[in-house]
């Protein structure tokens, strides 16, 4: 038995995304394996774990994938969890090597974006949606979140102005990441401004969904050290599906339930982390992120908005890379994006502009509205090395 | 209130017919219960029968307590609209071409949270709604969030229209005027708003008081057709079929004859010829150009109305050859409405219990008048059912029916 503590996450990858592919999921998630193995400088016998988040691979899944990669694994997972499957894909993962289930575990998440597959992955997403969501008005999540951001916006006094800050900022981290497809600064007229989706959600609300791929690797922290890899540890993670089914509209998600074992199995309080990479795929859910991991009160988040900047060098720096709303939503890739992202800040390999002294960093994932709600929320504590 | 739907403007015959689009029309079996519930105007979800927990979106077991039990109950549809939005970007064409559309997120007394579309005279959440279901042009049932108090003009709401025929401004062919349903039928669409009404007249040189008297009314128009003729259905076609947007079909022969009460097919001949192979030829000359016509505009092609019996369901020995042509008729029908569902045509299959006429003149009262046979079509068409069984014989023996059709035949038979 490896101890928790003593597993480790490194190698992040990142395929660079693109509004739409011609190429298949398989494709990204090759591209993201063989950037793994180059990351690393490890050969690919030595992966013997195998971890992949995809909604477009289909009829295939990760057991196709073996073969289509040519890699011959102990210990397989297949999660298509979207906006969960980052964090669900660390925990399965480091108990595997925990356990000496495997040695060494690539998570992949990965997706492709054909013109028409984003319409086509909405309409068969779930039966739920099949049956009850898509026939009205077909407007996707831009409508599904429309209602839940209405409402909060009403319950709590949330305004436009208060997610254009977070959008404005994250837009701003993004000026310095490589791989975001959105490279223009945004003004608070032009996010304000922006065309009406589905009220009170506009254009910059939204994520742009796109093809691309994301990937760490995880294994021992002896392993990573003989291979001279800088790491980040995991300090702690939790994994929530279907919280509080009784109520009537989303307010809150699972993080409630597990925020207090989240932070006390990783020693810290919430003032002690000096980043959160929040599941953005609107920035209602960043707000009730912030509420619902402690840093401020239900209903709070508004306050809490206009009091803080959150830019890397701001009071509260989230996502440090331009989240999904600035770098795109790569399907699966999207649940990816925050826990690779930590991983680049943590040990050092920043792409995006570095959090200043960033000890303990948060990623968060949240998905799969086969209904009315998101389904899914995890969160993982990742830290420095030293920390 | 609602703003009342205004008379389209005459269309410009040089433009392009916009193509009937579906909305999503796939659904698990579990929904169809909806849809099937919608086509006879009911608001029904399941509830378990163990736990009597309200269930939805539609499943295959309680949510709550994993019974499999569950029945499709009647709902008063009272809620909560928790959020409203406006989709102003679609992923379907349907909807992008209708946009932006208005639906709402409902918490019902009853305990689950909806989805709906959403009429326009709905207040901003939060408020009071009360959720009922209709068909919508992929044939398929959906929830609509409607305002708890009646407003004026209600059924003039742009969305609900989509899901609805009503003959407001809309053009109608009634295939058989000289009846008295035929006769009633005109008027009583008339008074719904119908622009134009062309009656059928088969035999011309057969005089009529009745119809004579309705061909006064500004809005009706006599046309030759003789449904056992097909030239006369292709010609009347040829005239008038791209300009129908509802077209009922009342023409039938009825003779009241078991099979050993008469020698010979003739009349039976006759029966068929008019009320099966009539739909037939009316069906294959007026169906395509109709089908073409199903989104021209707001007040486009939209409904088709099959006057069926109630002896189609099973068959009532005295009247025995007649009940037989009703069930082929019944049967052909659902083929039609399958071919239609793909423009959003709805076909609505009326099965009347006795209508008081004289070939049912030896059975005994209640026997359903025209006047009121046709006002149960019209609102059919303004309420977007499907199937409908006017009067109280024909809610009776669709009870008996739905409960047992084979004891239904026993008892028939008996």
């Amino acid at each position: 038995m490896v101890a928790h503590d003593d597993v480790v996450v490194t190698a992040p990858v990142t395929v660079p995304y693109s509004r739409y592919s011609v190429r298949n999921a398989h494709w990204f998630c090759a591209q993201a394996l063989a950037g793994l193995l180059q990351s690393s400088g490890l050969p690919k016998s030595e992966i013997d774990g195998l971890c992949v988040g995809s909604f477009t691979l289909a009829p295939d899944s990760a057991i196709g994938l073996t073969q289509h990669l040519g890699v011959t694994v102990r210990w397989l997972d297949y999660l298509p969890l979207g906006g969960a499957c980052g964090v669900v894909a660390l925990r399965r993962a480091l108990r595997a090597v925990q356990s000496g289930d495997a040695e060494v575990v690539a998570c992949i998440g990965a997706d492709t974006n054909h013109v028409d597959s984003f319409r086509q992955t909405l309409e068969s997403f779930s039966v739920f949606a099949r049956d009850a969501v898509f026939p009205y008005g077909s407007g996707g999540p831009n409508a599904s979140f429309a209602f839940l951001t209405a409402y909060y916006m009403r319950l709590y006094g949330a305004t436009r102005e208060d997610f254009g800050k977070i959008c404005i900022a994250q837009r701003d981290n993004a000026l310095a990441y490589p791989n975001a497809l959105f490279k223009k600064p945004l003004s608070m007229r032009e996010y304000l401004e922006g065309r009406v989706i589905a009220d009170p959600i506009h254009l910059f609300d939204c994520v742009m969904p796109c093809a691309g791929a994301e990937g760490f690797l995880v294994m021992s922290r002896r392993r990573a050290e003989n291979l001279g890899l800088p790491y980040a540890r995991v300090r702690s993670t939790c994994e929530r599906h279907n919280a509080f089914p009784e109520d009537p509209i989303q307010m809150r998600g699972g993080w409630v339930l597990d925020r207090d074992r989240l932070y006390g199995s990783a020693g810290i309080e919430p003032c002690d982390v000096d980043f959160v990479q929040t599941y953005d795929d609107y920035p209602v859910m960043s707000a009730m992120q912030i509420e619902d991991l402690g840093f401020c009160e239900k209903g709070a988040a508004p306050e809490f908005i206009r009091r803080h900047t959150f830019t890397t060098e701001g009071s509260f720096p989230i996502n440090t890379c331009g989240g999904q709303l600035s770098v795109g939503q790569a399907g699966c890739a999207a649940g990816f994006l925050g826990l690779v992202e930590s991983i680049r800040q943590l040990s050092g390999r920043n792409l995006a502009r570095p959090v200043p002294n960033a000890r303990f960093g948060l990623a968060v994932g949240y998905g799969m509205i086969t209904y009315d709600r998101g389904l899914c929320s995890a969160a993982a504590i990742l830290s420095r090395a030293d920390a | 209130m609602t703003a009342p739907f205004t008379r389209p403007k005459r269309k410009n015959p040089v433009l392009r017919t916009r193509l009937p689009l579906p909305p999503p029309g796939a659904r698990s079996r579990a929904a169809l219960g909806l849809s099937a519930a919608a086509a006879m105007g009911k608001f029904k979800l399941q509830v378990c029968e163990a736990c009597r927990c309200v269930q939805y979106p539609p499943r295959e077991a309680c949510g709550s307590c994993l019974s499999p039990r569950l029945r499709w109950r009647e709902q008063d549809g009272f809620g909560e609209l928790l959020a409203d939005t406006q989709v102003h970007l679609s992923q379907e064409p349907y909807f992008r071409e209708r946009a932006p559309w208005r639906i709402g997120m409902v918490r019902l007394d009853a305990g689950p949270t909806v989805i709906v579309h959403l009429h326009s005279a709905c207040g901003p959440a939060p408020c009071r709604v009360r959720v009922g279901a209709r068909l919508d042009k992929a044939g398929q049932g959906v929830l609509i969030g409607f305002p708890v108090d009646e407003v004026a003009n209600m059924a003039d709401d742009r969305q609900l229209r989509e899901m609805t025929c009503d003959p407001k401004f809309r053009k109608v062919l009634i295939t058989d005027g000289k009846t008295a349903v035929g006769q009633a039928l005109a008027r009583t669409i008339i008074a719904a708003g119908a622009d134009l009404v062309w009656v059928g007249q088969a035999e011309p040189w057969k005089r009529s008081a009745g119809l004579e008297a309705l061909s006064a009314l500004p809005q009706v128009a006599i046309v030759p057709l003789d449904l056992t003729d097909s030239s006369s259905v292709v010609e009347a076609a040829g005239s008038i079929g791209g300009r129908v947007d509802i077209l009922i079909n009342n023409a039938e022969v009825h003779r009241t004859y078991g099979i050993s009460a008469r020698n010979g097919t003739d009349a039976a001949r006759l029966e068929m010829d008019v009320n099966y192979f009539g739909l037939l030829r009316l069906a294959q000359g007026f169906g395509p150009a109709m089908r073409g016509r199903a989104a021209d505009g707001a007040a486009g092609a939209t409904a088709w109305v099959n006057l069926l019996s109630i002896y189609a369901l099973s068959n009532f020995p005295p009247h025995g050859t007649f009940s037989a042509s009703k069930a082929a008729a019944l049967s052909l029908s659902q083929a039609l409405r399958a071919e239609m569902r793909g423009s959003g045509i709805r076909v609505i299959n009326v099965f009347p219990g006795p209508i008081d006429d004289e070939w049912n003149q030896p059975l005994p009262p209640p026997k359903l008048a025209a006047e009121a046979l046709a006002k149960s079509v019209v609102s059919a068409l303004k309420d977007g059912v499907e199937d409908v069984y006017p009067g109280d014989v024909a809610q009776e023996w669709l009870a008996r029916w739905e409960e047992n059709p084979k004891v239904l035949e026993r008892e028939l038979t008996a």
